[in-house]
């Protein structure tokens, strides 16, 4: 690969752009596609984008190698609590960059969340800066309506592929109760995984923070089943 | 806190560009089980260092091997490995699978 293909597909990465390497087999000729659209092979590159699914694509005398980029996962925690100190290093050890918010200073301190990403402010002024996209993961931890609710609905509004909320049956009645008179659908409460996890029995936070992480997995992997 | 496992990519950009004669193995095709992915990466310098991996540690000594060449003559090259292929190769997948891997220089 060319030095300056490898650098141009580095950088859409680092900008959490999708971006595909099309190599002509067996010749070897590369190139880097950000946009199938206007692209030869517009189809099989919209495809991949969308699966994430890299291909050997067959071009009648030759193949064609797409190999497709997307965005590392990221895992948006609400809540700097007792589940999220297992939660974060066990996200990061899967390859989820990891952010831990929560305005309550006293929760977000670096002690107790050693070398994570924490935001020590209220959602709806540290989450538009974090840029949340379908490629991130969102847990609300906090139990607080006042912390949750305006996280959930940024959260579902970016189309982030997995949203949790922490909270019983009843505690996320009166939740969907709230999210649908603040005005989100029924279809976008419904995208809501509440109560968070899944149900493996957890008692300890620790394992409820497991319990999150598989169903996060679970929805990346197999988002027709979860 | 961010991603564990270090990033081949851009382990080789930073390799070129210390001049270091880097190529890059990607898998581009697997046939039954295969321990990694499509796409998966391994880079390699011209001293063998090398990061990242095309399957569960089975092949990457004889990609390493190959990839010498590869940094030294700049020609791109397919390789194939499968438990049938005994003849060509002498590494195989353990796991009864069957990958093509495509080697290239970077730079």
């Amino acid at each position: 690969m060319r030095l300056d293909l490898l650098a141009a597909l580095n950088a859409a990465r680092a900008a959490r752009r999708a971006a595909a390497v099309v190599t002509e087999l067996p010749g070897g000729a590369q190139r880097v596609v950000t946009q199938a659209a206007g692209d030869p092979l517009a189809d099989p590159i919209s495809k991949a984008f969308a699966s994430g699914r890299s291909c050997m694509i067959d071009t009648g005398e030759a193949s064609a190698f797409i190999n497709v980029h997307l965005p590392a996962t990221r895992l948006v925690i609400l809540g700097a609590v007792h589940v999220a100190q297992t939660l974060a290093p066990v996200a990061a050890a899967l390859d989820y960059d990891v952010t831990v918010v929560d305005p309550r200073t006293a929760f977000a301190t670096a002690e107790r969340f050693p070398g994570v990403s924490l935001v020590a402010d209220w959602p709806d002024r540290a989450l538009p800066a974090l840029k949340l996209d379908r490629y991130t993961a969102f847990a609300a931890l906090t139990h607080d309506p006042k912390i949750d609710d305006p996280g959930l609905i940024e959260a579902l509004r970016a189309g982030c592929f997995y949203v949790g909320a922490l909270g019983s049956r009843k505690t996320h009645a009166a939740r969907c109760a709230r999210l649908a008179a603040a005005g989100l659908s029924e279809a976008e409460i419904d995208r809501i995984k509440a109560p968070i996890g899944l149900a493996i029995g957890a008692a300890s936070p620790a394992e409820i923070a497991v319990s999150v992480i598989a169903e996060i997995t679970a929805e990346l992997r197999r988002p027709e089943a979860a | 806190m961010t991603a564990a496992t270090p990033d081949p990519l851009a382990i080789a950009e930073a390799w070129a560009r210390e001049g270091r004669g880097v190529a890059l193995a990607t898998v581009v095709e697997t046939w039954g089980s295969a321990p990694r992915p499509v796409g998966s990466h391994l880079v390699i310098d011209r001293d063998g260092a090398f990061e990242g991996s095309v399957s569960g540690g089975c092949v990457e000594g004889a990609v390493v091997n190959e990839a010498a060449d590869v940094i030294e003559t700049g020609r791109p090259r397919m390789l194939e490995f499968g438990v049938a292929d005994e003849t060509a190769w002498e590494v195989g997948l353990s796991c009864g699978g069957r990958i093509r891997v495509f080697v290239e220089q970077v730079g």
